[in-house]
């Protein structure tokens, strides 16, 4: 700060409180609500202050779910979106590590070519091919299953440049010394480089979970099967429902406990989500 | 492109350690998105038995169709009023939270978790706040004079979306206009300062300025977002409705083409929306060029 401003330290202070709650709002909205009574909602407007079935409601919500409205219990909800944000994440990070491994590491022909095929998935998100990639995982028998949730959405080029960019920063000695002593490449990947990228890929981990587990359109296109539904997309179908027939006391539950993982995830690791936020953007 | 100097020789084990990640590129992205091209040539009849090269005649349909044009339009309000609300909003609390050093990183935490929500979640918190009959919006609004109903006004409806979008994204567009204001050299603030400007003076003239680079690069980004990441606060609350107000593109082919199935249109928007984001990526690419240098 350049010159002592009390006054001016106090505006500050009160636009970012006021800024905070501003963005806490809603949320706090939703954890009230998740803790009223079933009949609260039909009279009129919301409390501001927490009632006193939070217990009833997140039980009912993780247990039986709002069968009326087709959705599936949240606990099992929860632990699909677990399972495919994690098979995401690895699956991501796997083949990126790999495919920068070849392009820094190995001079062959194509090389390029390769690089720009896997350049071009930037350009083609899931919104703007919906149909013909729902045909190809039709095909392929990937329907309602986890394979289908994971493998069509773990090409990433964001983490092959982010790796090749950091490969490209490991000094050469340590490939010649490796040499030297006889490592083959899958040795000095193995031993070498992958501890080296240790940093970088738990920083990427924080992003692709956070990707991973909020997924929407993908799931809400190849699942039918209710055994397969995930958090995120399951909420959809309990607001539809809820604004003939209000449950919102449930389906505030169900939002909270579908966005705490991953603001988890963030509060947690914050110094990793940000370094892997500004790098995977260079 | 560079390799390291030197490299493992090896004939076979660079394409086997390519192969996972261009076999998911090739079968889940390159292929679908040439069958949308293919598709987009060609027009079905209405039981799907048959089809025929139509030529660019579902690009000039599109473009004769009032619902598409005003899909285009509504997009372009949504892209532009999330872009602006998010990012000033973002830029007011990171130029306030530079300013102070001790509270610096509680402020932001208490700012970056929103990026984890999903933009559906986002839009069904919003949706719930606002909701015309027990939300606490609605109640203030109407305390006010504004009887607020998203269900029946298309305008409330796209504020709603709006703010709800532009919400999730505050975080992001936090986080890098911080970033770069950390990396303005102090001493241009200090001789500013000596010369007797004030904060605000010094923002404007010295700050801003410094900063356009960092804008310029989260424009592109708030645009990619409001346009691309955006289906699912569309549809958890307004489903594209009342009356169209708020049918965006990505949301719009989804309708044509999944729930209504008629695949030459929906493969043509699809087309068009692909020409969209090369277009965006170019330009973010080339920006991203300019980003560092200050």
């Amino acid at each position: 700060m350049v010159e002592h401003r009390p006054w001016g330290n106090l505006f500050a202070h009160s636009i970012l409180i006021l800024g905070v709650a501003l963005v806490l709002f809603p949320v706090y909205i939703a954890i009230v609500a998740s803790t009223q009574g079933p009949g609260e909602f039909l009279r009129g407007t919301l409390p501001l202050v927490p009632g006193s079935h939070a217990l009833d409601n997140y039980r009912a919500m993780w247990e039986t779910g709002l069968s009326r409205a087709g959705a599936p219990p949240a606990g099992q909800m929860l632990w699909n979106s677990l399972v495919m944000a994690l098979a995401i994440t690895f699956g991501k990070l796997s083949i990126s590590l790999l495919s920068a491994f070849a392009i820094v590491y190995f001079r062959f022909p194509f090389r390029l070519f390769f690089f720009w095929i896997i350049f071009i998935t930037l350009m083609l998100p899931v919104e703007v091919r919906i149909i013909p990639t729902f045909r190809v995982v039709a095909d392929l028998g990937m329907l309602n299953s986890f394979a289908g949730l994971s493998i069509p959405l773990i090409a990433s080029a964001t983490a092959t440049f982010l790796f090749r960019q950091f490969f490209m920063t490991v000094p050469e000695e340590l490939l010649e010394a490796a040499r030297v002593d006889g490592a083959g490449p899958l040795k000095f990947f193995k031993d070498i480089l992958l501890p080296l990228s240790v940093t970088n890929i738990a920083a990427l981990f924080v992003i692709m979970f956070i990707y991973g587990w909020n997924q929407y359109l993908w799931p809400l296109l190849i699942t039918t099967d209710p055994d397969y539904y995930t958090i995120v997309m399951g909420l959809q179908r309990m607001t539809t429902a809820a604004d003939g027939d209000p449950q919102w006391h449930l389906v505030m539950a169900a939002v909270v406990m579908a966005a705490l993982p991953p603001v988890l995830v963030i509060l947690f690791m914050q110094r990793l989500f940000v370094k892997g936020l500004t790098e995977t953007e260079k | 492109m560079q390799t390291k100097r030197m490299t493992f020789p090896g004939r076979w084990l660079p394409y086997a350690l390519l192969a996972p990640q261009v076999i998911v590129t090739l079968v889940f992205f390159i292929w679908p998105a040439s069958q949308a091209l293919y598709q987009s040539l060609l027009r079905e009849d209405a039981f799907g038995l048959s089809s025929s090269f139509v030529g660019l005649a579902n690009f000039s349909r599109l473009f004769d169709d009032a619902y598409y044009l005003n899909s285009l339009s509504v997009t372009a309000v949504f892209a532009i009023g999330t872009t602006l609300l998010s990012m000033s909003a973002a830029l007011l609390l990171a130029a306030t939270v530079n300013r102070l050093l001790r509270s610096r990183d509680a402020y932001t935490t208490l700012l970056v978790w929103p990026y984890a929500i999903a933009p559906a979640i986002a839009g069904v918190l919003w949706w719930f706040i606002f909701n015309p009959s027990i939300g606490i919006v609605p109640y203030v609004l109407d305390m006010l004079g504004y009887r607020w109903n998203h269900r029946t006004s298309g305008t409330d409806a796209m504020l709603l979306v709006i703010i709800a979008a532009a919400w999730k994204q505050i975080a992001y567009n936090f986080l890098f206009f911080l970033a770069g204001l950390q990396s303005i050299p102090q001493s241009l603030i200090e001789a500013a300062a000596i010369d007797g400007a004030g904060p605000v003076k010094r923002f404007w003239t010295i700050v801003f300025p410094l900063l356009t680079p960092t804008t310029f690069f989260l424009l592109v980004v708030n645009v990619v977002y409001a346009m691309f990441d955006t289906f699912g606060v569309i549809h958890a609350t307004t489903q594209g409705g009342p009356a169209q107000a708020t049918n965006i593109l990505v949301y719009k082919v989804y309708a044509d083409g999944f729930v209504g199935m008629n695949i030459g249109s929906s493969a043509a928007q699809s087309v068009i929306l692909m020409a969209i984001v090369i277009a965006l990526t170019v330009i973010q690419f080339r920006f991203i060029e300019r980003r560092v240098n200050y």
